[in-house]
């Protein structure tokens, strides 16, 4: 049944792979905790939601395999000043929460994986200041995007001055070229008007980001893996980012329309002006769910798929679940484009309508 | 609250200060040393084809041009070839008959001038020979006379006879 395409069953064989392994982890903190009882071999019960959001949340380490991981900086700022540690003074070798003592004593929080400051009791104290800006997964697949994103781009920018533009477009100039075209042709320039050079590197930027950063949360293991643009954070920065840009070229007119509807009645102006005011921040808020939710539920899918695995905890379930999956990654791939192309869309959308020039008012 | 429902929900600190730094770092590098130079290349590589594009017609139609211009030169040239021939013609056949009339004019004025020098020559030759008559006459006369003297009667038949003789001429 995967002999279809080779390729997707690779894909499927990996998610499962890397799934796997987390199983293994878990089988082993199970055999671990349960070593005092007289069930010493029995593994615990396969949690299939606390399996998933471990996949789907931050982290303060990079997992590879098995009991590998990258560790990253902690930082943390307190009342007690800035404090860095490696992430791997937060766990022990069988990766569990453990207490670090540094300024204060922080331990990761189970529930919501973040790190605490506990007092003397070794309870949480929930009124302790803590900023955390460490440099978790995510931030680190945040900061290798931007990486990837700059090199890439400023390598095919140096290909088109170098390579001049009288010669045919190569390589990966060649395959960004009309994806770029793309970006400007069918996203910006129908949507935006005459004016749309100005907001070019805005949406190119945004567009290529995300779509970079959908692609590498489909990459099942290092340097992927990360849900980033899955994560809310992520998506709120981007949405707020483009509610400020669209409100800031924002013209007259456009506020005349919001809070005035020109063509309408009077009670209907008054009644038209809350509506379309609550709607200046849903359209970036719309923006901020589609795309979290977007991602968020392919990850998912795609794990709950593989999960079918452990929960019949049956072999023969792979034949099922892997093409299951298999095909959800390749729907995922579409998605990843999809989404960044619609999140750049709307962006172009909304600056359009908010500059748009309403030369025809008398008209309406 | 709701955001405290789902953890996933809850957007983190770190994260918002840390993809804020990154999105403008990533804004600004891109849109500085990447868009900007992509954008502009693409934007003359556009102009580039379009300019070739219309030049492309343009030449097009100045060679259609060129072509109808010269079709219309060689038409030309065949008529004026034409006219040249004809005009030669023209020439050839009047030159042909200026000379003919010449010749009759000539020939004309040889024989009238020839009639002149042969009635010139005939009025001599009568002149001459009406000298000679007359002079014979008065040689006869003086014979006559010489004979005359004789013989009155006879004198005067014979003057007479003379007379008539002379007006028979």
């Amino acid at each position: 049944m995967a002999f279809k395409g080779i390729k997707s069953l690779l894909v499927g064989v990996l998610a499962g792979f890397l799934l796997l392994n987390s199983s293994a982890v878990k089988a082993q903190h199970g055999g671990e905790t349960t070593t005092d009882t007289t069930k010493a071999h029995n593994v615990e019960e396969f949690n299939i939601t606390e399996t998933i959001m471990d996949h789907v949340k931050d982290s303060y380490g990079w997992h590879l395999w098995g009991h590998t991981s990258v560790s990253l900086p902690v930082i943390l700022y307190t009342d007690k000043g800035l404090e860095v540690f490696s992430s791997s003074k937060l766990i022990n070798e069988h990766h569990e929460a453990v207490a670090y003592a540094g300024k204060n004593t922080y331990k990761v929080n189970k529930e919501s994986g973040k790190v605490q400051i506990l007092n003397a009791h070794g309870t949480a104290n929930h009124k302790a200041k803590l900023f955390d800006i460490s440099i978790t997964k995510n931030v680190a697949t945040l900061l290798l995007s931007m990486l990837l994103v700059c090199v890439v781009f400023l390598s095919v920018a140096r290909a088109y001055t170098k390579r001049g533009v009288t010669s045919a477009p190569k390589g990966l100039q060649s395959f960004l070229e009309p994806i770029i075209l793309f970006v400007r042709d069918d996203i910006a320039k129908p949507n935006i008007g005459p004016k749309y050079t100005k907001y070019m590197p805005f949406l190119l930027s945004i567009f290529f980001f995300i779509w970079l950063n959908n692609l590498l949360g489909l990459i099942p293991f290092f340097p992927g893996g990360a849900n980033l643009s899955g994560n809310i954070a992520f998506t709120m920065v981007l949405a707020l980012i483009v509610f400020v840009v669209v409100n800031v070229n924002s013209n007259k007119a456009f506020w005349k329309h919001v809070f005035w509807m020109p063509g309408v009645p009077v009670p209907m102006k008054i009644f038209l002006a809350p509506i379309e005011l609550l709607g200046v921040f849903i359209k970036p808020i719309s923006l901020m769910i589609r795309l979290f939710a977007n991602i968020t539920a392919g990850h998912i899918l795609v794990l709950a798929l593989i999960c079918l695995i452990f929960v019949f905890k049956a072999v023969a379930a792979a034949a099922v679940a892997v093409p299951f999956a298999a095909f959800i990654y390749c729907i995922e791939l579409l998605v990843a484009f999809l989404q960044a192309f619609i999140f750049t869309m709307l962006t172009a959308l909304y600056i359009g309508m908010a500059t748009e020039e309403h030369h025809h008012e008398e008209a309406h | 609250m709701f955001l405290e429902l789902n953890p996933l929900v809850k957007p983190d600190l770190g994260l918002v200060i840390w993809m804020t730094l990154t999105f403008f770092i990533v804004l600004f590098v891109l849109a500085k040393y990447a868009w900007k130079p992509i954008l502009k290349a693409v934007k003359t590589r556009e102009d580039n084809i379009e300019n070739a594009i219309s030049q492309a017609a343009k030449v097009q139609a100045e060679m259609a041009q060129l072509k109808n211009d010269n079709e219309a030169l060689l038409t030309k040239a065949r008529e004026e070839r034409a006219t040249m021939l004809k005009e030669a013609k023209d020439i050839k056949d009047k030159m042909i008959t200026d000379a003919k009339d010449l010749a009759k004019a000539e020939a004309n004025k040889i024989i009238v001038d020839a009639q002149a020098a042969i009635n010139y020559q005939k009025m001599a030759a009568l002149t001459d020979i009406k000298n000679q008559v007359g002079n014979l006459v008065i040689e006869v006369s003086e014979k006559v006379l010489r004979k005359e003297l004789s013989n009155k009667a006879e004198q005067e038949n014979f003057i007479k006879q003379l007379a008539g003789e002379v007006k028979l001429n």
